[in-house]
């Protein structure tokens, strides 16, 4: 997992074949050419909560395995009935084989869901001697940290995800993101473990515990008396033998979120990112978007979630609504078309705003390909429901 | 005499329009000389976009009138400025809230250490809901409302204070958790959660309140979004149902006024789709009727948001003026 010469985003993603498009709307990838293209191992579903993420990266994951690939999906957080017929009835952390799935091609597909404290417990273990693991285990904060604080997740998702990877048994993961609050808060984690790892406060809590104290400015007696006033003797005295024994590990965990910061941004990892067509999670792709551009991340396109269709009916919104008042009060058959006509403009009503938001998109983002998936009458909650979900993402057609 | 003023969290899945409906409560709590206070907690600006204003500072302003002539302030809270603020408040730490600044302990708390943000953003909550007049020793607002992190984060969110009470034994930091805590489950607290009727977010609704429940959170209200209303007559849904009203029958009606009778076939189909839509909405409106906690339904919003759409919003939400 070293990091890889620079590449610029066009080269990093030879595989997508561009459809021409005849229609005012930007080209679609072709996702079956990318799902098939053995340089792709890794896709990344991302985007704000409720816009069908696990859905999508399930839906990805089946379609590749049934076309031949040796794939893992990671989920985060799935509802309960997808996560049943995927198998994921336990959270253990352990990839495990879907399935029901068409193995006629020679692919497999393994799915797992992710349990953050033992992702987390598993790093202590495996880079702490055991009686600093014992002690690290056993440190109130740890435990708070490890198990019940937001943030955490994200962290271990991407330590999930190397791990995966480092494995080498899948050819291709596709991970789903955790619905954070502040959109990418998952590439911002190795960051954030560094300028932890590089900041004076850390220093300042080891500092009893390595040297004298007068290593510190001025600064330093404010700061603690400050520390336990507010915090309390007991607080900062956890706090510092968390700290002075998670030292020993510091290293290794800075290490390894950058080498999976470098993986994300490498040759073969493709992000997508997931929206539906309402203005807030359209604002929030764009968001998402522009970070993943700014970060030298490899953007594979937009996927828009449940899209009404404008279908070729022939009647516009605004003539079936000057039609049906003329109906209304006709006969019974006229009458029941006035209704069924104010159902169709409202659809198209419908419709008209979400290919606006779309074009919004569009427009401002000119070199982002947008895949529209339907949208289907029910929830998805099972292989058959994902199938359909995968067709639309792999047949280039127009929604 | 209550310790705080009414407090209401408003969460909910995503997408499901939380924070549309936390500005549409904000606006049916301000009746006539009231004041609300609006807070929002995650960095998104969500408000500014709901009322069309400019992104809002760390400081209350007033954004909004309603139609009875109360005011509704709002306020994005931001962690780094409430815990400077905090120290300051509390510790009268200038010099020393400068100096952790430079040690990267503010930078610290509020991102690296997970869950102090939490802890931050509900002390201000705690803080703003408790403020009281000087003068009168009134309660400076009426109500507060919180637009909420998701679902799946409401009750760690709401508990985070519970986390740390836990690690810090003795001290101001505990006492402080233990007060936040307690008004958190206090009768003037409520946790509205806001879903539409599709499988998925009502499943995490009731997940959502049996998690809230066990973890002593009052669960207030159940608020149904975006319900659409049925645009067919039953008679029309019977004709449709047992084939007497099929494309043969509507083609002609078409041309009689001038619509192309080919779209017939589509019209039918649409108006099947729409009775299935409305038989999936009711299924889950039964589930949600059932899960043991008042509801309110509110209407799809079809030309996009403004204040006038917030007020249309705001009047069912009414009763929740007394929820507790």
């Amino acid at each position: 997992m070293t990091r890889r010469a620079a590449t610029t985003p066009s080269d990093r993603r030879p595989h997508v074949e561009r459809r021409i498009s005849t229609r005012h709307e930007p080209d679609r990838i072709d996702v079956d050419a990318m799902l098939a293209d053995r340089r792709t191992r890794i896709i990344v579903c991302c985007g704000a909560g409720g816009v069908g993420k696990t859905t999508t990266a399930a839906a990805l994951a089946l379609r590749a395995a049934e076309q031949g690939r040796t794939v893992c999906v990671l989920t985060i957080d799935p509802a309960r009935r997808l996560a049943q017929s995927l198998g994921l009835v336990e959270l253990d952390n352990t990839p495990r084989p879907v399935q029901g799935i068409d193995a006629g091609a020679g692919g497999s597909l393994d799915a797992m869901m992710l349990d953050m404290k033992s992702t987390f417990d598993e790093v202590v273990i495996a880079h702490a001697s055991p009686e600093k693991a014992a002690e690290i285990l056993a440190n109130p904060f740890y435990v708070a940290l490890s198990s019940s604080f937001a943030g955490t997740q994200e962290y271990m998702a991407m330590e999930k995800l190397g791990q995966l990877h480092a494995e080498g048994r899948w050819d291709l993961i596709v991970v789903d993101t955790p619905p954070s609050r502040s959109a990418l808060d998952f590439l911002d984690a190795p960051e954030r473990l560094s300028s932890l790892l590089d900041g004076r406060f850390i220093k300042l809590l080891l500092a009893p515990a390595k040297g004298p104290a007068r290593l510190f400015s001025a600064g330093l007696g404010i700061v603690t008396a400050a520390l336990n006033k507010v915090l309390g003797a007991q607080v900062l005295r956890d706090m510092q033998t968390f700290v002075a024994a998670f030292d020993t590990l510091f290293g290794g965990f800075r290490q390894r979120a950058e080498a999976t910061f470098s993986l994300l941004q490498a040759e073969g990892t493709a992000f997508f990112v997931v929206a539906v067509p309402e203005p807030a999670a359209m604002r929030e792709a764009a968001y998402f978007v522009e970070r993943l551009e700014a970060d030298d991340m490899p953007l594979a396109g937009l996927i828009v979630n449940r899209v009404h269709d404008e279908s070729a009916a022939g009647i516009s919104a605004a003539d079936a609504e000057s039609a049906a008042p003329r109906l209304a009060r006709g006969r019974a058959a006229e009458r029941r078309t006035a209704e069924l006509l104010d159902v169709h403009a409202e659809r198209m009503r419908l419709a008209e705003r979400e290919n606006r938001l779309r074009d919004r998109f569009s427009a401002a983002h000119r070199n982002v390909e947008v895949v529209p998936v339907p949208a289907l009458e029910t929830d998805v909650h099972d292989l058959d429901g994902l199938r359909r979900i995968g067709d639309h993402l792999g047949t280039p057609q127009r929604a | 005499m209550a310790n705080s003023t009414p407090l209401h969290i408003v969460t909910g899945k995503g997408g499901t329009g939380k924070t549309t409906v936390a500005a549409a409560l904000a606006l049916a709590l301000a009746g006539r000389g009231r004041k609300v206070l609006l807070c929002e907690v995650e960095g998104r600006q969500g408000i500014a976009q709901v009322f069309d204003v400019p992104p809002l500072p760390y400081e209350e302003r007033r954004i909004a009138t309603s139609d009875a002539g109360g005011h509704v302030y709002a306020l994005a809270i931001d962690p780094e400025a409430a815990l400077l603020e905090y120290l300051q408040m509390y510790y009268r730490l200038g010099r020393a809230g400068r100096a952790l600044d430079k040690f990267g302990i503010i930078d610290f708390a509020t991102t690296i250490a997970p869950g102090v943000r939490d802890v931050l953003l509900t002390g201000k909550v705690y803080e703003a809901a408790r403020r009281r007049d000087e003068r009168t020793s009134a309660f400076v607002y009426d109500a507060v409302v919180v637009d909420a992190p998701p679902t799946g984060r409401i009750t760690r969110f709401l508990g985070v204070n519970d986390d740390v009470a836990g690690l810090a034994k003795v001290g101001p930091i505990r006492s402080q958790s233990e007060s936040i805590m307690a008004m958190m489950r206090g009768p003037q607290t409520a946790v509205h959660l806001v879903t539409v009727l599709e499988e998925m977010p009502v499943q995490e609704t009731l997940d959502g309140i049996a998690e809230l429940t066990g973890a002593g959170l009052p669960v207030g209200y159940v608020l149904v979004n975006m319900v659409r209303p049925s645009l067919l007559s039953q008679d029309t849904v019977d004709a449709l149902q047992d084939g007497r009203l099929t494309a043969k029958t509507v083609a002609p009606v078409l041309r009689d006024v001038g619509l192309p009778s080919a779209a017939a076939p589509t019209l039918v189909a649409g108006g099947l789709g729409h009775i299935e839509r409305q038989r999936l909405q009711d299924e889950q409106r039964a589930i949600i009727e059932d899960c043991g906690r008042p509801s309110v339904s509110l209407p799809l919003l079809t030309s996009g948001v403004d204040l006038g759409a917030l007020q249309e919003l705001a009047e069912p939400l009414a009763p929740l003026e007394d929820a507790r």
